[in-house]
């Protein structure tokens, strides 16, 4: 085991995937950097520092800077896997899913389905997403709903560095596309990474905690909030099941359900508006396939409906917090059924 | 250029077919048989063969929602595609693609395409897949005068030049997109091509109802890109002989409009002309090819409707390689 960032872990992996698989290649923004400078390539070395060293590794044909064209470098990387490529192609900031939409739900998500099951499209989409560090209403969107709710493409969101690890080998070595979130806040979370081969199945939940009083459900950022709720719930006496998804499509809901059964109380913490969310998503299944079991309605935690907003303050409102999923926790094991 | 007898009755044979196909089409939509939107490419024959048949399985297409005719010319089973139009279980695609998504990767059909502009890029990656493979092979991407304008086929192009790729952008002009015309649609006085030339990429230009020009022309293309020159890409000034749709009735086209094209820019007629008239091949020749594709066409045609419904417990099927 070596102890890592998620940065480090998602540099690490795409380089040793690399090297052992050459169709594997990486296109994007700056994944290379400073191409047609005075300072010349890897003068930045990728923007998030996730692609270092890569593009003198393998050089200029499986490392390949584009311009600022999101829909060419998803539709090239579409064109890529169907062509029998593995590729990796990076989105800056995930918000840019809005100009590449196309690419992705039309078409990278639609053809094995479309072409009567015979295509295969093992391209992965890296997308860098999330609230928290000001970079207001087009740079901090958590857009996985809006992916997780498209037929044919897989979404996974990393928390941990052996997640980070095991998932993008995971990512790889499939054969569909992958929409792989890294939450900006993220990338300095240090952890253990396992040594050599390590893959992470996707639909598998990860139990951060068990508690048994009520079942918290999170993905990325707000499963470290949920953990700190929990810390301020423990003294007194309440214990939560927290859930790290690790993956939304497919989803574990065995995992939930089975929680849920418990303890009858289910919250979901979801870094985006409550509209058609994940948070609805689940409160919905859960409703309608563990009715029985539930002592309380289902609570969401989400941000309100409404944009990201730029000033500290504004954006801490926004963003759902330790303090409102704690509040959540004990808003449903304080509910009592009328008559 | 010089064609063998072979390739000739060939290159026939494969216009003739997407002839036949179509025009079939025409008249069996009308039955109502058959649901969903259909656009047809007769009249434009000698770009999808004049090109095609100068790829090997290995280089790579993609097409547009007008891609029948790329489909034969790439080498797509006829009966499947047309079990395919039909909605059937025996479709190249199992019935779940239609009309506007036939593929067959393994002839190097990478899909028809529902969106206009949708494919562009695509060529692009396959262009840097078939780099790395390094035996001179190319992306192909079909366009119309529609897609000419979307901002996905200028990326595409920006893209391929900007990483000299083996990526060869096909502008089929046919003079509408969809229900307007190029002089309106198309915002420049040049012609497509020059916007290919402003990426910085070279571009031919020819007559895509002759199939010998569109040959001669994408033979110096593909041999300028195949050695590593980087992208391209060719203008075909071609004509539509059917509407956008099946059912359009075309009410933007001029008084004796389209009885002029086909009686002065028909693509096989012109073929026919050219091959007897040089004694390259007869008119018998010719008609037996013909008399062979009307029997296909009539085939496929019978074996689709006899053909089952794909079963509906397969609805959810084929989404995942592998979902858990």
């Amino acid at each position: 085991m070596a102890v890592m960032n998620i940065r480090e872990a998602i540099a690490s992996t795409l380089l040793s995937e690399m090297e052992r698989d050459e169709d594997i290649i990486l296109l994007g923004e700056d994944v290379v950097g400073g191409n047609g400078t005075a300072g010349g390539p890897e003068a930045i070395g990728g923007i998030w520092g996730t692609s270092p060293g890569l593009w003198e590794k393998f050089g200029p044909e499986r490392v390949i800077d584009t311009p600022i064209s999101e829909s060419a470098i998803i539709g090239a990387a579409a064109g890529a896997a169907l062509s029998g490529k593995r590729p990796v192609a990076e989105l800056m900031f995930a918000d840019f899913v809005g100009v590449s939409l196309d690419q992705l739900w039309n078409q990278m998500a639609k053809f094995r389905y479309m072409f009567g099951g015979k295509a295969k499209c093992p391209a992965v989409v890296r997308l860098v997403y999330g609230a928290g560090m000001q970079t207001a209403a087009q740079h901090s969107q958590s857009v996985y709903a809006m992916l997780t709710a498209i037929p044919g493409l897989k979404v996974v969101l990393p928390t941990t560095p052996a997640d980070a690890k095991g998932m993008l080998t995971e990512a790889l070595r499939g054969d569909d596309p992958v929409m792989f979130f890294e939450h900006k806040t993220l990338y300095g979370v240090k952890g253990e990474v396992p040594d050599g081969d390590h893959r992470q199945r996707f639909g598998e939940a990860r139990v951060v905690r068990e508690g048994g009083d009520v079942t918290v459900v999170a993905c990325g950022r707000m499963v470290n909030f949920s953990e700190k709720a929990a810390e301020k719930l423990e003294p007194d006496g309440i214990g939560i099941d927290l859930l790290d998804l690790r993956t939304t499509s497919p989803l574990d809901e065995d995992a939930i359900l089975e929680s849920v059964e418990q303890t009858g109380r289910l919250v979901v913490v979801d870094e985006s508006p409550p509209r058609c969310s994940l948070a609805s998503d689940i409160a919905s299944m859960v409703s309608e396939r563990a009715f029985t079991s539930l002592k309380a309605p289902p609570a969401m935690v989400t941000a309100p409906h409404s944009p990201i907003p730029f000033a500290r303050n504004l954006e801490r409102a926004w963003v759902p917090s330790p303090q409102k999923i704690e509040e959540a926790v004990r808003r449903v094991l304080g509910f009592r059924q009328e008559g | 250029m010089q064609l063998n007898r072979d390739e000739l009755l060939g290159a026939y044979r494969r216009m003739k077919t997407i002839r036949d196909f179509e025009e079939r089409l025409h008249e069996e939509i009308k039955t109502g048989e058959i649901a969903g939107f259909t656009h047809l490419y007769a009249g434009q024959e000698a770009v999808a063969v004049g090109i095609c048949d100068q790829l090997t399985v290995e280089d790579k297409i993609v097409s547009t929602h007008r891609g029948h005719g790329h489909c034969i010319a790439k080498g797509c089973d006829v009966k499947g595609m047309m079990k395919e139009i039909y909605g059937r279980a025996g479709g190249l695609c199992k019935g779940r693609g239609g009309s506007m998504h036939i593929a067959d990767l393994d002839v190097g059909m990478l899909g028809a395409n529902g969106i206009v502009g949708g494919g562009a890029p695509q060529a692009v990656g396959a262009a840097i897949a078939a780099r790395l493979q390094g035996k001179g092979r190319v992306g192909v991407a079909f366009s119309g005068d529609g897609a000419c304008n979307q901002g996905t086929t200028f990326e595409a192009m920006n893209l391929a030049s900007v990483t000299k790729v083996p990526a060869i952008f096909v502008f089929e002009n046919n003079h509408y997109s969809e229900h307007t015309g190029d002089a309106y649609a198309v915002g420049t006085d040049k012609d497509i091509a020059s916007r290919a030339e402003a990426f910085g990429m070279r571009a031919w230009r020819a007559n895509g109802c002759d199939f010998f020009d569109t040959y001669s022309a994408f033979a110096e293309l593909l041999e300028y890109v195949r050695a590593g020159n980087g992208p391209a890409a060719i203008e075909l000034d071609t004509e539509r002989y059917y509407g956008h749709f099946e059912g359009d009735p075309q009410r933007y086209r001029g008084k004796g409009e389209l009885e002029r094209i086909r009686e002065e820019r028909d693509c096989l007629k012109a073929f026919r002309s050219r091959v007897t008239e040089a004694a390259l091949l007869t008119n018998e020749d010719l008609d037996a090819v013909d008399t062979e594709v009307g029997e296909l066409i009539d085939e496929a045609v019978a074996e689709a409707r006899a053909d089952e419904l794909p079963d509906a417990a397969t609805v959810a099927d084929d989404v995942y390689v592998e979902y858990y």
